[in-house]
């Protein structure tokens, strides 16, 4: 059996620097771009590109950001100040990978920092995104623990992210899938995860300029997965709670990384969603 | 319950493995009541239950009863399901050496959780 992705590299320059980026994609039909979750990578999306309902419809396209999965730093990164990710960094990787990828006013999708970074594009990027699916998406988490530990020489940063992750996941998804989960994070490079969790526990707090988001302009959907207690379905529920038109799904038995750890369950989720928009 | 530890945990390979170079003792407090777990190369070697004098210990993690009870049933509720659950809530103390406890987080996670009924 041979999988209908597809996966190439495009050379995009972010910062004003070169950077080769790489992406996996499969379907026709409306452009969905899929962000994947802090200190991971595109593999996440597996199931959702993979699906032959959603691919019938939907051009999926799943990048790896830089630094990340098969995606590099930016040419003599060691010169550089550590890794650290930024709401204008961020948003700018996500509107010129779409554009240089000829994504037409697509479907962005993003998970943890990917559901944090699609409330920004809310704000700055509505007229020209079809609609946004934010999941586990909250306004801020405050820090309530120490990521730097991860990007230490006396401990292993792949087994202390692999054991971050496995928590944040639901004790009732199937275990294939969690330690398929748990593998992607063992495989980030030092410095990765918690240089975006600056980002999500630090620069990216948005909680003040939620009432800005108009729904009228984008869609926002938010689905978060009850057993997720960094975007916890209270933080997710806070957040909608201010902005107009804003749709919440909590999903049952499903942890912080959905659309990995128990991907029959979340495409259950995601395809009523799919279809809505679609037919908008 | 903590005196099944060694039974529950050594018994799996699949979370020996994490442990393998962890030679420690670590206080795991219940409540008022106190233990000292010592790991051997993932192995639980010895759990001693308090109260202790003047006994030395790597890193400790303090929770209530009803904390721990509600952290251990099967499946547990969405909020108590993991040790970073219980730190965002509230209800569980990391003391000592972090360093220490960060190398092994994923063994920790897997050997308390292995006392699920």
């Amino acid at each position: 059996m041979i999988e209908p992705i597809t996966g190439r590299y495009a050379h995009i320059a972010l910062g004003g620097r070169a950077h080769r980026i790489y992406y996996e994609e499969a379907g026709e039909g409306i452009p969905l771009l899929c962000l994947h979750t802090a200190g991971s990578d595109g593999r996440q999306y597996r199931a959702v590109l993979n699906d032959p309902e959603i691919l019938k419809n939907y051009r999926v396209v799943a990048f790896d950001m830089p630094w990340h999965g098969k995606s590099s730093p930016p040419a003599l990164w060691q010169r550089d100040e550590p890794y650290r990710l930024s709401t204008d960094a961020y948003t700018t990787m996500v509107m010129s990978v779409a554009h240089e990828l000829g994504l037409e006013r697509p479907v962005v999708m993003g998970c943890s920092i990917g559901g944090r970074i699609v409330l920004h594009l809310a704000l700055e990027h509505a007229r020209e995104l079809r609609a946004l699916i934010g999941l586990q998406s909250a306004a801020y988490v405050e820090r309530y623990y120490d990521a730097s530990w991860m990007d230490h020489a006396e401990v292993h940063g792949g087994r202390a992210a692999g054991g971050l992750a496995y928590g944040l996941m639901s004790p009732l998804s199937p275990d294939e899938h969690r330690w398929e989960t748990v593998w992607h994070y063992m495989q980030g490079g030092p410095g990765v995860f918690s240089g975006d969790l600056h980002f999500y526990q630090v620069e990216g707090d948005i909680r003040s300029r939620l009432d800005a988001i108009d729904t009228r302009q984008c869609p926002l959907y938010m689905l978060t997965g009850e057993y997720d207690y960094s975007a916890s379905p209270r933080d997710t529920e806070a957040a909608a709670a201010r902005i107009a038109g804003a749709k919440v799904t909590i999903m049952q038995g499903l942890g912080h990384f959905p659309m990995s750890e128990n991907p029959a369950a979340f495409l259950g989720y995601l395809r009523p969603v799919l279809d809505e928009i679609r037919r908008r | 319950m903590i005196e099944r530890l060694a039974e529950r945990v050594n018994g799996d390979p699949a979370i020996v493995r994490w442990g393998r170079e962890m030679h420690e003792t670590f206080m795991l407090e219940v409540g008022k009541t106190q233990y000292l777990v010592t790991v051997r190369a993932g192995l639980i070697e010895r759990v001693e239950k308090g109260p202790f004098a003047m006994r030395s210990w790597r890193f400790a993690i303090r929770a209530s009863e009803q904390c721990w009870a509600q952290f251990w049933r099967s499946p547990p509720a969405p909020g108590w399901h993991d040790l970073f659950a219980l730190l965002r809530r509230g209800e569980v103390k990391l003391e000592g050496d972090q360093r220490v406890l960060w190398a092994y987080l994923l063994y920790l996670k897997l050997a308390l959780a292995a006392l699920r009924q």
